[in-house]
């Protein structure tokens, strides 16, 4: 086994080449090179987290708005809703004005022209008399030969005419 | 055993206080451990947010030795990283090129945790910081950990040594564990491959019975050392990191 049966002979130069090697190693990896390879996955892990961080703060900062919009958007809904409601209700009272103030004229012309046509009725009604009177006295001249003055040709015709 | 033999390769007459100092092929996987180790953990180091697969791979492994500090020591333990992970690092590579069929192409590969030699400068170094950490923490109180919580008072002193003598231990079991798992491995294969070369030397049914077996059960145990490769560094870290958690928090 040269493990033991060589070990008075080299365990000097072992112990030295082990110190100097596993020193360098030590000194050069350990030393020089893990600290930046820890400080590079810190200097990682750090960044994802402020990443993350201010991708959070950005979701927020959205939804906010989001609502803030949405409320907005509420409002507006809700007075456009009223201006409507208010210019349904406005056209509704000018319809009904010039509607009431169109009847009137209507009623008011309707109305003339009845009284219109009652006086021309009556006017030619009266007309009608006097000319059933003349008719009357001259039937009567020339049937019976009676001469009837014109006042009782009036009163009967007025007669027969009041009584259809 | 040729495969543990240690050789000089130069610098024979170089000395300290007397003892050689040569540089052995033992040196010379040390020394190349260290710089594939140097190289993998370079090529990881190109800092980008998003992280291609080298630096995927080398920041797996330092995320990995942070996880497990932070797991057994707590917020503390975040200054062992270096530590810990050059001693991980250094064993797996260690390990694993050990494991490297280089003398398909004529190379002499060289396991040195194979050696306690070499093993033990690990564990006695991890077992002095653990020492160092220790005492410096909790001055004289560090003896309070070889008095468990809710002691008997008249048991406080077998307990005592008890105690002591398996805290006193943790650096052979920490640098004989990883040898003899090391050394094993390689010893079952060098021993079913000779079985594949001597029963193929002794004819076609030798071959057949003995030889062809131990080549399929070599295959699967060359896949189960590269997994021991892995668990040995592992558990000579995760040892290393209870016994530092020892010492920073005592109890």
């Amino acid at each position: 086994m040269p493990q033991i049966s060589q070990l008075p002979e080299f365990y000097v130069s072992q112990i030295f080449w082990m110190l100097v090697f596993f020193g360098l190693t030590f000194l050069v990896v350990g030393r020089g090179m893990v600290p930046r390879v820890l400080s590079t996955i810190a200097d990682r892990t750090t960044r994802i987290a402020e990443d993350l961080a201010a991708a959070e703060h950005a979701r927020t900062a959205a939804e906010a708005e989001a609502e803030a919009w949405a409320e907005t958007e509420a409002a507006q809904r809700a007075r456009a809703h009223d201006l409507i409601a208010s210019a349904k209700h406005t056209a509704a009272l000018a319809t009904q004005a010039n509607l009431a103030t169109a009847t009137a004229r209507i009623d008011a012309q309707v109305s003339a022209a009845q009284a219109r046509i009652t006086a021309a009725r009556d006017a030619s009604l009266g007309e009608i008399e006097w000319v059933a009177a003349d008719v009357a006295q001259d039937i009567a001249q020339r049937v019976a030969g009676l001469t009837i003055s014109a006042d009782d040709a009036r009163a009967a015709v007025k007669g027969a005419f009041t009584h259809g | 055993m040729h495969q543990f033999q240690i050789e000089k390769l130069f610098g024979a007459d170089w000395a300290i206080a007397g003892h050689s100092i040569a540089f052995t092929n033992s040196a010379l996987w040390m020394a190349l451990s260290t710089l594939l180790l140097i190289v993998f953990v370079a090529g990881g180091l190109q800092r980008q947010v998003v992280p291609g697969r080298w630096q995927m791979a080398v920041e797996g492994f330092t995320g990995f030795i942070d996880g497990m500090l932070a797991a057994n020591i707590g917020p503390n333990g975040k200054k062992y990283v270096p530590y810990i992970f050059s001693l991980f690092m250094f064993i797996l590579f260690a390990n694993f090129i050990g494991l490297v069929p280089l003398g398909l192409i004529g190379l002499h590969p060289f396991t040195f945790t194979s050696h306690f030699s070499a093993t033990g400068v690990l564990s006695v170094m991890t077992f002095l910081i653990v020492l160092i950490v220790g005492f410096a923490k909790h001055k004289l109180h560090f003896f309070s950990l070889f008095v468990p919580h809710g002691t008997p008072a008249l048991m406080v002193v077998p307990i005592f040594f008890i105690e002591l003598i398996s805290f006193l231990m943790r650096p052979f079991s920490l640098g004989l564990r990883l040898f003899v798992a090391m050394m094993a491995g390689h010893v079952l294969l060098e021993v079913l491959s000779s079985f594949v070369i001597s029963g193929g030397n002794a004819g076609p049914l030798l071959f057949a019975v003995a030889g062809l077996p131990s080549f399929v059960l070599m295959v699967g145990i060359c896949a189960l050392e590269i997994l021991v490769s892995g668990i040995q560094a592992y558990v000579f870290v995760l040892l290393t990191c209870v016994y530092l958690n020892d010492a920073e928090n005592l109890h």
